[in-house]
């Protein structure tokens, strides 16, 4: 712990800048957080607070909101196992092997994000449903991607690639050679030395990636909203909901389902700051 | 043998979950050929949408590299109470998802909220226009710029502006010939990613446009509103004017990256 604290008292001890400007700058910086990002979510806090408990239970029971909370998580939590292998494997091709069209490879993962989510959405649909390139495959087998739970899946491994793929890379390239060599040695197979020597390292990044993959679905709305089919309890995200609560001018209940997921994305992200803080300390210590 | 795998599974998931779509957006606008592709993008609402987004990102732009830099030199050069939750509070647009960051700006800005309802006496109205759309797109690109900046300003320290200083520079010379040289490019870097992302965004504009149609409809919106007319052909046709942007974003993001490797670490 003091050590942590250390670099931290010694800047706060350091005589005040003799550089100019600090006036100015903070000032603009100030305003401009208090309008654009403080005031907003101080209204929703507000709103939450005019709420109170009784109507927040009644809005967050509602056999709808616990519907949509549900195909949001589930949806999530799949496209996020999904991203995290996917992400695996992408980081590690990308670092270990040269191929020709790596660099195309490399540069094609950062596409999701680059790519405005109605794009996606409806490039998605278009390739899902029963006319699509891959729609037209799997509809004689009696699966239908678009407009099911599994489209919201799509949509949401979709947009969230490049985390996985981005927060483990740079792990592998720290990675010691001489590691996996010494457990080779020791007659190691391929597979236990993935398992007991690699994989352990790269924890952090799996973590982080699919932790803020997990995130950012729990938000989606533009890529899944066409894929969706948006039919209340079956294929209705919670994003969905809040915007035809919205749409209703029923304010209350959209910031309660709102609040409820800030708060969740909130909460994961913290955890996930602690939890990859504690891993690498314990690679560190040398555990 | 492993490696030929891996590889082969690598490049099969990247072509059926990243390239493909792209190629379906491509393929259903050109789907009746050039013509149509072009008589669909010439029209009037998609060029008016067209317009709005423009204006939208040539307004959001400098406020956000005015913003980026003032933020980035407070905190990087300076120490004071709230520092931390300041920058705590810059980066929390990336974790608000897009409907619900709609959502906080009706509930302050709206005709029901306390400021949109205190200035609607005076008839001025913030949400449902171009001031909404501008004001939700500043939330959620604001980060952009400030993270790309504020480690490079960290690292170069501060030792190249005191002696500029006690050469009696003025704090602009300061700024405009030690400084700036330094962060143009990381700068660049967060602006374009910053553009790009005021012009895709969907769903928090999508709460607060209002969505007249010819009005206050932006590109993507415009997207949803020919899909959901069954204008394939014109949706599509839009949509290749985002897919386009998006692939000349990320070729000049692996551009700066190539010539200024010390760039922020944006996924």
């Amino acid at each position: 712990m003091p050590v942590l604290q250390t670099p931290q008292t010694r800047l706060s001890r350091r005589r005040r800048s003799p550089l100019p400007g600090l006036g100015l700058t903070l000032g603009v910086t100030v305003t401009f957080v208090t309008l654009i990002v403080l005031l907003p979510l101080l209204g929703l806090g507000w709103q939450l607070a005019q709420l109170g408990w009784s109507d927040y239970l009644f809005v967050m029971t509602d056999s709808r909101t616990l519907a949509a909370l549900r195909i949001t998580l589930t949806a999530a939590a799949a496209a996020t196992v999904a991203n995290g292998l996917f992400g695996l494997l992408l980081a590690w091709v990308l670092v270990r092997y040269r191929f020709p069209g790596r660099a195309a490879l490399d540069a094609l993962v950062d596409l999701p994000f680059a790519l405005p989510t109605a794009v996606a959405g409806i490039a998605l649909v278009s390739l899902y449903s029963q006319n699509g390139w891959i729609g037209a495959l799997t509809a004689p087998l009696g699966f239908e991607i678009a407009y099911s739970w599994a489209g919201i899946v799509i949509a949401m491994l979709f947009t969230s690639v490049p985390f996985a793929v981005r927060a483990i890379q740079p792990l592998i390239e720290e990675l010691d050679p001489a590691e996996e060599a010494a457990a080779l040695t020791l007659g190691a197979s391929r597979w236990q030395i993935f398992r007991a020597v690699t994989l352990p390292q790269l924890m952090p990044g799996i973590l982080t990636g699919t932790g803020l993959s997990f995130v950012r679905s729990l938000g989606e709305f533009g890529a899944v909203i066409f894929i969706a089919g948006n039919i209340p309890f079956e294929t209705e995200i919670a994003s969905l909901l809040i915007m035809i609560r919205l749409d209703e001018f029923d304010y209350p209940a959209a910031a309660a389902i709102a609040g409820t997921m800030l708060a969740l994305s909130l909460v994961l992200l913290v955890a996930i700051n602690i939890a990859q803080t504690r891993l690498y300390r314990r690679f560190e210590t040398g555990a | 043998m492993t490696r030929r795998i891996l590889i082969g599974l690598a490049i099969l998931f990247a072509a059926l979950v990243i390239v493909l779509p792209v190629a379906a957006i491509v393929s259903r606008a050109f789907a009746d050929g050039a013509g149509a592709w072009w008589a669909a993008v010439s029209e009037a609402e998609t060029l008016q949408a067209v317009r709005l987004t423009v204006i939208t990102a040539l307004i959001v732009l400098p406020l956000n590299i005015v913003f980026g830099l003032c933020a980035a030199w407070a905190i990087a050069r300076f120490r004071f109470p709230g520092r931390r939750a300041l920058l705590i509070l810059i980066e929390i647009p990336f974790a608000v998802s897009p409907i619900i960051a709609g959502l906080c700006f009706l509930l302050v800005y709206g005709a029901y909220g306390p400021i949109g309802g205190a200035l609607q006496p005076w008839g001025v109205q913030l949400m449902f226009n171009l001031t909404g759309i501008v004001l939700v797109s500043l939330f959620v690109t604001c980060p952009f710029v400030v993270r790309e900046v504020l480690p490079v300003l960290s690292v170069t320290g501060e030792d190249e502006e005191k002696a500029a200083l006690t050469l009696g520079a003025s704090g602009w010379q300061i700024f405009r010939f030690v400084t700036f040289p330094n962060i143009t490019w990381a700068m660049v870097y967060g602006a374009i990613l910053a553009t790009a992302r005021a012009i895709g965004e969907f769903g928090a504009v999508a709460v607060v446009s209002g969505a007249i149609r010819g009005q206050t409809m932006t590109l993507p919106l415009q997207i949803e509103l020919l899909y959901n007319d069954y204008n394939t052909t014109g949706a599509f046709a839009a949509a290749t004017l985002l897919t386009a942007l998006a692939l000349v974003t990320l070729v000049l993001r692996g551009l700066i990256a190539a010539i200024h490797p010390a760039r922020g670490a944006t996924p």
